[in-house]
């Protein structure tokens, strides 16, 4: 079954208004939906990220579901010992880590890869705004190659971290890319993660619109051009077996790249370097869909 | 009283895995580390073998071994692991999450020094060091103390009084690997002594949703570090209550916050902790045989630390000797330190001399002890206590360095 906004309309998922969430915030954006589709029955550990301050200071909430606020490299392991407890009380509950790209593909990736390793039964979600935001731009393991932050003034040097395959690499159940560009394919990977056992990863490519000085009425747009320039192709691999969960007509990366000032002032050389890089990402992809299985 | 219960010959680890077992504790995320290493071990084998029903996590470091404790806490089970040295210091930042997110989490920490260089032998600076995380910390000097002290640490932490972590803190290899007779107590007394934890105050239940530990401000956070300084102090009267509470049923006590031997009639009293304070007994049997009335207090709890008790007990004494098994750089042992804060602004403080020994596992048998309290008696007597602190077992060369340093007190 496929989820329709009719369903996503039925549920009120766990976000609460009144967050102090930036204007046209795509982290937002992606647990509501995500929230939506996980249901009440959900428990979320959150290390040091946006999302310490999205939910808003105690002793308000904006998320209506328990939250638990964890040190920064911790998510995973806390996760995994609340789904222990709960195993011990015989309590099935939803277990999610909600963590931002440095919680997960930097300090994070120790506590991730023991967890995905361990098999523990819990949802690890990575919403990827590509740099360190709630400290104010600077580049992590995920800020893609050429991208301005504050730490990398002329442009990072260095290509990002493939973390959902580094996950998948511990041959874990499910692993998906997302975007909050499409919220249908995001919200029907929630919906199939919720039905599986065992660690599962969605790595949602979330807008930033302070950190990458995109315009805030464009978060959609800028994240749905992610998608269609290739730049963050969806995928999803369930059980070691790779599928692309949406092949769009290619548009020219510049489309997406102008949207945004972290990119600004690329030399066309260097925008045809990133096309290069992302055509032979989306070549690897389709060489990899055609196998029995990548891990 | 008839002592029921089985007597075994373990060593201090397996006093500590079958009172993990006897507690009943629910999740165990373990990393091994030395001395440790024998706790989860025996852990991991009396779940595989059906003996102790629990959740056993195998996570890749400490750091992520007290970060489950704490989502097993917060869900609302007990939990229990065990470190020492460098693995209780990974911790570190996660030590204060526990304390502050109010989990009477319970911690086995066996003590060894730290690095560089590696050195695996006894050394309280690892426990030491992590004074301020808002852990209960209680030092203990032989295999049965371990085993009731953990149970009797989950009452007090688990407390709606107190409800903060605790650490048992015993000498690694001089307890850790060392076989005593150690009693074993039923586990239905100990069913009826410690009931199955349920938090008091909250947990992660998606029956009555809460968001915990977001961003407090200024206006907020200094009530919360307020009430754990509160309930810390609080918890030294449970000390004492549920130690008392453990010796109407079990017939053992080995103190509360504090263990006296000899005071009451003492001139001089020595303070120290851990295996020193055994040694320190024999020492105060020695030294009464040859006529000076020496008595000794122990500290078991370093936190919360018992200086009301401290106090009323050294008060008008002629000096006190503090035995320190951890360096505070500049000033001295952890222990000498709380002492003299326990004596300031009282009337008839006594003279101290306070030693720093026994590091990285350098031998302090009652022998030094006898040395360095009639040294201190010494000193005291003849006017020559000149520094805050001393430095005892000193190869001679080293001891000659430190004997001709200026002194600034």
């Amino acid at each position: 079954m496929t989820l329709t906004i009719h369903d996503l309309r039925k549920e009120s998922g766990s976000y609460l208004p009144g967050s102090a969430a930036c204007p046209g915030c795509g982290a937002t954006l992606a647990f509501r939906i995500a929230s939506r589709v996980l249901g009440p029955n959900t428990v979320y550990v959150v290390p040091a990220s946006c999302f310490s301050v999205i939910q808003s200071p105690f002793p308000k909430s904006a998320i209506s579901a328990p939250l638990y606020n964890i040190a920064f490299p911790a998510a995973a392991a806390t996760a995994s010992g609340v789904y222990r407890a709960y195993k011990m009380l015989g309590r099935d509950v939803n277990v999610v880590v909600w963590a931002g790209d440095g919680g997960t593909v930097d300090i994070g990736i120790q506590a991730l890869s023991g967890a995905a390793e361990r098999g523990e039964n819990i949802i690890y979600v990575c919403y990827d705004n590509e740099a360190y935001m709630n400290t104010g731009i600077q580049r992590s393991g995920a800020t893609p190659f050429r991208a301005w932050t504050k730490t990398t003034p002329t442009g990072k040097r260095e290509m990002p971290k493939d973390m959902p395959m580094i996950v998948a690499a511990h041959r874990v159940p499910y692993v998906a890319t997302a975007s909050v560009g499409y919220p249908f394919d995001l919200a029907n990977k929630f919906e199939k993660a919720k039905k599986i056992k065992g660690f599962r990863y969605i790595h949602i490519f979330s807008t930033c619109p302070p950190g990458w000085n995109s315009p805030v009425s464009k978060t959609a747009e800028v994240a749905k051009l992610a998608v269609d320039t290739y730049f963050w192709p969806l995928y999803e691999i369930e059980n070691g077996k790779l599928r692309i969960t949406v092949k769009p007509r290619k548009r020219p990366l510049k489309e997406f790249l102008e949207l945004q000032d972290r990119f600004r002032g690329l030399s066309d050389e260097e925008i045809e370097e990133l096309e290069k890089i992302v055509m032979e990402k989306w070549n690897f992809l389709l060489h990899l869909e055609k196998s029995e299985r990548v891990f | 009283m008839a002592i029921e219960g089985t007597w075994e010959i373990i060593t201090g680890n397996q006093a500590a895995a079958i009172a993990a077992k006897l507690a009943r504790v629910k999740v165990v995320p373990a990393y091994p580390i030395t001395p440790q290493t024998t706790i989860v071990e025996y852990i991991a084998s009396f779940i595989e073998s059906g003996h102790m029903d629990a959740e056993y996590i195998r996570v890749e470091s400490e750091h992520s071994a007290m970060a489950a404790a704490i989502g097993a806490s917060a869900a609302g089970v007990r939990a229990f692991t065990a470190t020492a040295s460098q693995g209780l210091l990974l911790m570190s930042e996660v030590l204060h999450w526990a304390a502050g997110s109010r989990l009477p989490i319970g911690m086995a920490v066996v003590n060894r020094a730290v690095g560089p260089p590696w050195n695996i032998h006894v050394d309280h600076q690892d426990a030491m060091s992590q004074r301020d995380t808002g852990w209960l910390q209680v030092y203990i000097s032989s295999n049965q103390e371990v085993l009731d002290t953990i149970l009797m640490m989950y009452k007090v932490a688990e407390h709606p009084d107190v409800l903060l972590p605790f650490m048992v803190c015993l000498d690694g290899f001089v307890l850790s690997h060392t076989y005593m007779p150690v009693n074993i107590p039923r586990q239905e007394d100990v069913d009826e002594f410690l009931p199955e934890y349920s938090p008091p105050h909250w947990k992660l239940d998606p029956e009555n949703p809460i968001t915990f530990g977001n961003l407090a401000l200024p206006d907020e956070y200094q009530e919360m570090r307020w009430s754990m300084d509160l309930s810390m102090r609080r918890a030294l009267d449970l000390i004492e209550d549920v130690a008392e509470e453990f010796f109407q049923k079990f017939g053992r006590y080995h103190g509360g916050a504090t263990w006296k031997y000899k005071v009451e009639d003492a001139d001089y009293i020595v303070v120290t902790a851990g295996t020193m304070a055994s040694e320190a007994e024999v020492a105060v049997d020695e030294l009464r045989e040859e006529g000076m009335r020496v008595g000794l207090l122990k500290v078991r709890a370093f936190r919360p630390f018992p200086h009301r008790d401290v106090a009323e007990v050294l008060q008008d004494r002629k000096g006190v000797i503090i035995i320190d098994r951890s360096i505070a750089f500049s000033s001295g042992g952890p222990i000498g330190i709380e002492v003299r804060s326990s004596l300031y602004n009282i009337s008839g403080s006594p003279p101290i001399v306070n030693y720093v020994t026994g590091l990285g596992g350098r031998d302090v048998t009652y022998e030094d002890i006898v040395k360095m309290t009639k040294d201190g008696i010494g000193r005291i007597t003849s006017d020559r206590l000149r520094r805050p602190y001393y430095w005892y077992k000193l190869k001679p060369e080293y001891e000659k360095i430190e004997l001709s340093e200026e002194v600034r007190l």
